[in-house]
């Protein structure tokens, strides 16, 4: 107890998530060393990206140390106040912002960008842990969900205002939070069902949807007609997919972009043009294809160095440890990530505060929406949306954004 | 909702993390060790193999002058896109190309690629290249990279050295080794000692990036092979000696051609009017080339020691005696009264001598009665049952002496001439003739027709007493100690040996006491045959044949002069002066040098 008391800052710091920490931030600061590496380079050291990224790096982990020696309650008590406040500066960016690969999501200090956007992850999910942890009457509680998509949805419309579509999808990400917390299984459902007739509808057309959903709903009237209530349930649910049906076309055409449509094309194989639409993607799968089981060796990897893959410090960082590591390497990434996010679940189920478990589940929910596209994007599998791999990417703000919202929950774990 | 049944969802959310997890890495592990195209396709986006052309051999003569090596030329490239503002005077000054010239060239440059590399100005001189060297920090986005251009030193011997030029179609249909744009040997030793000269290509496997620039080498270059050069390659040609011949050559049309009959080694080769073969190389060769080829009145492309087939004169008759003498119609001994011509009915081949005369006078007078009536008998002989039978045993002999059929030899495109088969006077006399129809070849005159070359290598086979060795222009490659043994066979005609004094002895009475005395040579035994080759379109060809010294022969010489009348008034002193300079290295008579040289036949 004495102890306790007396040297509280380092007692418990969950030792698991740090190491994964650290093994992350130095194979991100290898792999951007690598994927800028040229042979007898003469620039000057400080005008690398792996220069800045040391420089960044030592400003997360003084920053870390500060969000370390914060009292746990100051979150709670300040979490609003951060979420409004990071809410106004995104907001403020659509207008003074700079526009940076077509997103106006980057806000100019001196020499430097930042982009308030990755600071919002962290207050909704600050936001979001607070609202749960309110004592709720039953007249809050009825309209509880309501309010909970509403923390999600400001920031999703401003991220989309910025067009900034990557960000504004990993705002979804809070959904596992939701489920968690009791957000009713068909509601997801329904959402997967949508998500699954928009795909097929694009992939194929209107009137293979329509067929195939009118022959499910065929098969359920047949084997569930003596349930009325059953029926009934079906047949809104059939409605409600033909109408998304005929969204899908208003949607792809009026509400994406001509590159949104153009990636989503690509990855359906609606086109096949190697050097235009399709050279981003063919460039990444043939540099992490091209790597094999051990890769080609660290700084050896020829695609990523010809620069046939784009952004390849940043959004494309995959690659450079695919090719570079080959499948070794790449499962070890991708095993570090998922073992850092079910370390957070894992730690957050045994919290006794329940504003820590909620955040834990709103900061994991992040990291796993951030692995699942860009690493689905690098393999081929999703289409090309532009946000960076936690961690490992190239970038002051994002680097500095998951570090703080790493360690504000290691800090609150940390009993 | 209870709260056991929410903390069960931890495993759900667990689950749905590490099935997302899951199918990435099995999707990894798909593109990266089961599908192997994208190592493949890696491999041919960024890899790129560069041919690295080999330097051709070099060319000596057989006292190791160096005749033809390689110069460097530099071409002056851009990169479009590294190209900054400069001083496009200062450029143009420096190229010598006015400015529209210029802008042209980089517009068009520019429109072909703004980061490949582009030729901006071909086949910079050494000399320029290294004023434009100096110059170059000026103008950024070009350099200067450097290629091998064939230089001949010396402005002699076109014919034999050859050109070389880009390769054509065919030739990169039948061989894989050339690519397009690949220079190749046209004619003369470049042609036919191409795969030697050429050398070995080198591949330099390079990485080249997203905007198609080099990029260093690959793998370190350890698949890096390096161009190996042509061989070296030591003629047979004595330089000082062709030049010296187409000195005596100057403003007369014809040829020469010497050989050391003890090797077959073709120590000069003149034909004349030549070229200069630096005309031929680079960037004016389209441009040279179409000029000789278009001039008629002197035809500098044509090569008449090889190509050209001439009426062989009185020279031929040398063969005639050695055939008679092998066919026993005549012995050494045999005399015929000649009574000033060959009369055959109301026909005479003229002769301008008379009286008894045997085998050796009648080659020092050049007897034409003799040679007509030893061909007579040689192809009307009562062996034989007919005269094609006979005539087709002489021709045989011919044949045997390198006339009419091509040596095959390193000189590309010799001609066969024209020795023709009694088929030939078959169908132009309907098969009724006798030997008189043909009599004229006795003299050397009518149908048959042989290539300086050939006349020369008959004179071999007299110097040699019955054989020869092909003749031929390269004496050893790789190294000087390792000869060239392609043509080292010893070809025997179908004249013993026995039989060849008379006509020795008869060539050194033509030069003490004959027809060939303008050929003395003060301290050197020349014995030599004027003739006269009959030309039908204008003054006859001057022709004379020399072998020196007599007893053990170190050259034979043949020289053919167009237009130059008797044999001996031009074609005789050429050879002589040739053999004087040969064997002595010096010429004494130096009056009738410069009478030689100043002499101009049109």
């Amino acid at each position: 107890m004495y102890n306790n008391v007396r040297n509280r800052v380092s007692k418990n710091i969950d030792i698991h998530l740090l190491i994964y920490y650290v093994l992350l931030v130095i194979i991100g600061w290898l792999t951007i060393y690598s994927s800028e590496y040229v042979p007898n380079d003469t620039t000057p050291f400080m005008d690398h990206r792996y220069a800045k990224q040391l420089i960044y790096i030592l400003v997360a982990i003084f920053s870390a140390i500060v969000v370390y020696m914060f009292d746990t309650r100051n979150y709670s008590y300040f979490a609003y106040f951060i979420y409004l406040f990071t809410l106004f500066v995104m907001i403020l960016v659509i207008f003074v912002g700079d526009e940076i690969s077509g997103a106006k999501a980057w806000i100019r200090i001196g020499s430097l960008s930042i982009q308030p956007t990755e600071f919002g992850k962290v207050g909704t999910a600050l936001a979001l842990a607070k609202f749960f942890n309110e004592g709720k009457t039953n007249a809050e509680r009825k309209n509880m969900w309501l309010m909970a998509a509403l923390f999600i949805l400001i920031p999703i419309a401003i991220t989309l205002l910025q067009k900034d579509t990557g960000s504004a999808l990993v705002f979804f990400s809070f959904i596992i939070l939701f489920y968690r917390e009791g957000l009713a299984t068909w509601i997801l459902l329904f959402g997967a069902t949508f998500l699954s007739v928009f795909v097929f509808t694009l992939k194929f057309n209107e009137v293979y949807s329509i067929a195939v959903l009118t022959a499910i709903l065929l098969g359920f009237l047949i084997y569930q007609w003596k349930d009325k209530k059953k029926v009934v349930r079906n047949i809104l649910v059939y409605a409600c997919c033909i109408g998304c049906v005929f969204l899908v076309n208003f949607v792809y055409e009026s509400v994406l972009q001509p590159h949104q449509r153009m990636r989503i094309d690509t990855l359906l194989d609606k086109v096949d043009d190697p050097r235009g639409a399709d050279f981003n993607v063919n460039q990444s799968k043939i540099a992490i294809g091209s790597g094999g089981f051990f890769g080609k060796g660290y700084l050896n990897g020829t695609q990523t160095k010809l620069r046939y893959v784009p952004e390849q410090s940043t959004d494309f960082i995959f690659c450079n440890i695919g090719e570079e590591w080959g499948f070794v390497g790449s499962v070890f990434v991708c095993g570090l990530i998922i073992a850092m996010i079910i370390r957070i679940l894992s730690l957050s189920e045994k919290q006794r505060n329940p504003f820590v478990r909620y955040y834990g589940y709103g900061i994991a929910g992040i990291l796993f929406m951030h692995f699942f596209i860009n690493i689905g994007m690098t393999i081929g599998l999703l289409p090309i949306i532009g946000i960076p791999l936690p961690f490992i990417s190239y970038g002051g703000t994002s680097f500095l954004a998951f570090t703080i919202m790493l360690f504000i929950f290691l800090r609150m774990s940390d009993v | 909702m209870n709260n056991a049944l929410l903390q069960k969802r931890y495993y759900f959310i667990v689950g749905g993390i590490v099935l997302v997890a899951l199918i990435y890495m099995v999707r990894l592990f798909y593109l990266q060790v089961i599908d192997r195209s994208y190592r493949n396709m890696a491999e041919q986006t960024s890899v790129r193999r560069l041919v690295e052309q080999p330097a051709r051999g070099f060319i000596y003569d057989r006292n190791d002058s160096l005749l033809v090596y390689n110069d460097a030329a530099y071409d002056l490239m851009v990169v479009p896109r590294d190209m900054r503002e400069f001083d496009t005077n200062d450029l143009c000054r420096t190229l010598e190309i006015p400015k529209e010239e210029l802008l042209k060239r980089i517009a068009k440059a520019t429109a072909y690629s703004k980061v490949i590399p582009s030729i901006i100005d071909q086949q910079i001189s050494k000399e320029d290249y290294g004023y434009l060297q100096e110059k170059l920090y000026r103008f950024p986005g070009f350099f200067v990279q450097n290629r091998t251009l064939r230089h001949y030193a010396y402005p002699v011997a076109a014919h034999i050295l050859g050109y070389v030029g880009e390769v054509d179609e065919r030739t990169l249909e039948r061989d894989s080794y050339y690519r397009m744009g690949d220079y190749i040997g046209k004619s003369g030793i470049e042609r036919s000692y191409e795969e030697e000269l050429r050398g070995e290509k080198g591949i330099r496997v390079v990485l080249v990036d997203v905007s198609n620039r080099e990029r260093g080498s690959y793998k370190n270059g350890e698949e890096d092979e390096l161009p190996i050069q042509g061989q070296s390659l030591w003629s047979t040609i004595d330089l000082p000696l062709q030049q010296y011949g187409e000195k005596l050559m100057t403003n007369k049309r014809g040829s020469i051609v010497a050989i050391e009959p003890a090797t077959g080694e073709i120590l000069c080769i003149v034909s004349s009017p030549a070229y200069d073969p630096n005309l031929l190389v680079g960037k004016d060769l389209r441009k040279n080339f179409a000029q000789l080829l278009c001039d008629t009145v002197k035809v500098p492309l044509f090569n008449r020691a090889l190509q050209a087939a001439y009426p062989p004169g009185s020279t031929f008759k040398l063969a005639n005696g050695l055939i008679a003498l092998q066919e026993k119609v005549v012995t050494p001994n045999t005399v015929w009264y000649c009574s000033g011509g060959y009369h055959m009915g109301s026909h005479t081949v003229g002769c301008h001598h008379a009286g008894p005369t045997n085998l050796v006078s009648a080659v020092q007078h050049s007897c034409n009665f003799y040679f007509c009536n030893a061909l007579y008998h040689i192809i009307g002989n009562k062996k034989y049952k007919n005269v094609q039978e006979g005539y087709q045993v002489w021709r045989e002999y011919l044949l045997s002496m390198g006339f009419g059929v091509t040596f095959n030899s390193d000189l590309p495109f010799d001609v066969k001439g024209i020795i023709p088969t009694s088929d030939y006077f078959d169908r132009i006399y309907r098969k009724s003739w006798n030997p008189n129809s043909v009599i004229s070849m006795g003299i050397g005159q009518g149908e048959a027709s042989v290539t300086p070359l050939q006349m020369a290598n008959f004179l071999a086979i007299v110097a040699n007493r019955g054989y020869y060795y092909k003749p031929h222009v390269v004496k050893a490659i790789g190294s000087k100690d390792n000869p060239n043994k392609r043509y080292s066979e010893k070809i025997y005609c179908k004249v013993d040996s026995k039989y060849f004094d008379p006509i020795l002895e008869g060539m050194d009475m033509a030069v003490q006491a004959g027809t060939a005395r303008g050929a003395k040579i003060d301290g050197v035994h020349i014995i030599g045959k004027t003739g006269t080759a009959q030309n039908p379109h204008g003054r006859d060809h001057s022709v004379f044949a020399a072998i020196a010294p007599k007893n053990d022969p170190k050259i034979v010489v043949f020289v053919l002069v167009e237009n130059g009348g008797f044999g001996a008034t031009v074609a005789c002193p050429i050879a002589s002066l040739i053999t004087e300079f040969y064997l002595n290295r010096e010429v004494k008579r130096k009056d009738l040098e410069e009478r030689i040289i100043s002499m101009s036949i049109k």
